[in-house]
């Protein structure tokens, strides 16, 4: 791969069945501080499974992930999460009962002697909201049932990063969302990379990373066909990778 | 009352307001489907005034302090069932469990036996078996997934086959603990009940203008200082009502503030602490809780135990409100009038919403019909088909809100 910048995470040649599936086969991947690695692929392609196996939900048959120069191994999300490695599902994983606060702090309340400290969570949740320049949600007090499908995405990213992490995946984050609503996701993504942050874009959607990645990693059928740099390739190349993998793309070329 | 949030809270949601930008925003979220506790009070204030145009025992300070008793079991019990509904499952076992509670709290003190123990030690026990029971069941529904209904279903049917193994071929022990009788009969004096009354209005004085301090202290929006103190006044000024109702005849009974204890005491715990957060996380989506780390299974058992002990301690307050346990204890209508006390008070019986209050308010309805038809002395069927009515009524209100909330979200 490139050789400048060091990267964040990397992952060399991991595998992954499920019974006679084979859904990773000696992937590699890596990402780096501060740039927004998109990574796409057809359905089956071994996106989920990915991320999967490096936020801890699966445990890879085989491989390494390396973060930080160093080997490590994660074997539940609490791992990841200690890492600070964080992915932003596409059912983003909230609680519509809940308000902005109490879905930010899911599950790392600030309390003394277990009792909730509402008012230091709500400042932070502003504060972070306010940084991300997220300034539609009228009440971190809403319960999120009352939110826009941009907001909801917008609170499910802002608890990633609001927990110093620094590898953020989100999963199709603009899959379900409206034009303008869109925008509002994909400038926060921008805002992430900016920050300083390696975010990981999987995503359908060519327009959209396009716009936001700095590379691009293709997977195809559990294999990585390969790294793009956004500056030096086109859509068309990115489309023909997915669907022929790269040795077709270039024996048609 | 079906939000999740507290409510200095929700007031706060709408910033450094006037009393008008508060109303509005109730008014928005009530058109949204947070209809709060509006059907109850209107409900409570239509049954005072049909039962006291007909009969005029009904508005009386005896009879007050009667209701008290008479629906403090099922409160108790319907306090434990909140939780079990906040996590989106259901108890079929509280009856019976309670009878259990009910018969191992009058076996503790059986004289003459080899576990003659003092009265508050009978009761402990009691409510540890229960709690033990509502493990057990929350371990199996959270560890093997089989669902509640059936496994409280079984529970219900073992807890009433072991009710009737336990009373053996009499049928009937009595209980002459004064402690356990105690519970349901003693009545506070008149002076010891303003004491109360001066004691809960200061508690509650100092907890909501200390959240709306400091609250104002970290610089984050508060609710109106007016509507505030309002609260408080009127909250107060219930309880001196209260009490002033009550020592109009014999005195506020003792058993009435075991209930508001336990209502203030699970309140705290749902509202207020982690653990209560994470109830309403695995009720709204327990997915989501899971993977932010909470510990779902834990939280699914440490409900059923909830749910489990108050059943106990409902039992005791039966069991001493009647002097003796026979085998028709944890049958006929309680587990349904526990469960319809919650559904009535505004807990969802999809998981996540509604508050402890509203065993309270749930139970007083459900106290006051039964309550009611019997002075009036209407036949059962009265009694039972305006109780469903009203089930019905609140589940359908519920839905409805559901329903609106999430079309709100959209």
């Amino acid at each position: 791969m490139s050789a400048n910048g060091t990267p964040l995470l990397e992952i060399r040649g991991i595998t992954k069945s499920f019974g006679s599936v084979q859904a990773l086969d000696g992937v590699d991947f890596e990402v780096r501080p501060g740039e927004v690695m998109a990574l796409v692929g057809d359905n089956g392609a071994g996106k989920s499974t990915l991320i999967k196996c490096i936020a801890g939900t699966h445990l890879p048959d085989s491989g390494k992930i390396i973060f930080e120069g160093n080997e490590v191994h994660i074997h539940t999300p609490k791992d990841a999460g200690r890492l600070g490695i964080e992915v932003v599902y596409q059912d983003l994983a909230l609680c519509d009962n809940l308000d902005v606060v109490q879905n930010m702090y899911l599950g790392r309340e600030t309390n003394r002697y277990e009792v909730l400290s509402e008012a230091p969570m709500e400042h932070h949740t502003s504060e972070t909201l306010a940084s991300l320049a997220v300034t539609t949600i009228k009440s971190v007090r809403q319960t999120v049932a009352t939110l826009s499908g941009g907001q909801r995405q917008s609170v499910a990213v802002a608890r990633a990063v609001m927990w110093n992490n620094r590898v953020v995946f989100l999963d199709e984050p603009t899959a379900a969302l409206g034009v303008a609503q869109t925008r509002q996701v994909l400038d926060l993504v921008k805002r992430l990379g900016e920050q300083g942050l390696a975010v990981v874009l999987v995503s359908h959607n060519l327009t959209d990373v396009f716009e936001v990645a700095d590379r691009i990693t293709v997977l195809r059928l559990g294999q990585d066909v390969g790294v793009y740099e956004k500056s030096a390739t086109s859509e068309q190349e990115i489309v023909q990778a997915i669907t022929f993998g790269k040795q077709d793309a270039e024996a048609s070329a | 009352m079906s939000t999740a949030a507290p409510p200095e809270v929700s007031a706060a949601a709408a910033g450094q307001a006037s009393i008008a930008d508060i109303a509005r925003a109730r008014w928005e979220a009530f058109k949204g489907g947070d209809v709060g506790s509006v059907p109850v009070i209107v409900g409570i204030i239509a049954i005072t005034l049909f039962f006291t145009a007909k009969t005029t025992i009904f508005f009386t300070a005896v009879n007050f302090s009667n209701l008290i008793g008479q629906m403090a079991g099922v409160t108790v019990i319907a306090v434990g069932i909140v939780f079990v509904l906040l996590i989106g499952e259901i108890d079929l076992s509280v009856g019976y469990v309670s009878g259990i509670g009910s018969v191992m709290v009058a076996e503790f003190q059986k004289s003459g036996s080899s576990h003659d123990y003092p009265g508050l030690v009978a009761i402990g026990l009691a409510i540890a078996v229960c709690a033990a029971i509502g493990a057990a069941q929350g371990s199996i529904i959270a560890f093997l997934g089989v669902p509640s209904f059936v496994v409280t279903l079984a529970g219900l049917l073992i807890a009433q086959g072991m009710i009737i193994y336990l009373l053996g071929t009499e049928g009937v022990i009595g209980i002459q603990d004064n402690q356990i009788l105690d519970v349901a009969n003693y009545v506070l004096t008149k002076n010891t009940g303003w004491i109360v009354a001066i004691v809960f209005t200061v508690v509650l004085a100092a907890g909501s203008l200390g959240t709306y301090f400091s609250r104002r202290r970290a610089g984050l929006p508060t609710g109106n200082l007016l509507l505030t103190i309002g609260r408080v006044v009127f909250y107060g000024g219930l309880t001196f009502a209260v009490v002033a109702i009550c020592n109009h005849s014999r005195g506020v009974p003792l058993v009435g503030l075991v209930v508001v204890f336990v209502v203030v005491l699970f309140s705290y715990l749902a509202g207020r602490t982690t653990f209560g957060r994470h109830v309403y996380a695995v009720g709204g989506n327990a997915e989501a809780a899971r993977r932010a780390g909470i510990n779902v299974k834990l939280i699914r058992i440490l409900c059923f135990t909830i749910s489990g002990a108050c059943a106990g301690l409902g039992g005791v307050i039966l069991a001493s409100r009647l002097n003796s346990v026979d085998l028709t204890f944890g049958g006929g209508t309680l587990l349904l009038d526990a469960i319809s006390a919650a559904v009535i008070g505004g807990v969802s019986l999809f998981g996540g919403r509604g508050r402890v209050s509203g065993a309270l308010f749930g139970g007083l309805i459900i106290g006051m019909i039964s309550n009611g038809t019997d002075l009036v002395g209407s036949a059962d069927w009265i009694k039972y088909v305006t109780t469903g009515t009203i089930l019905l009524a609140a589940v359908t209100l519920d839905t409805v809100a559901r329903r609106r909330q999430v079309a709100a979200g959209r």
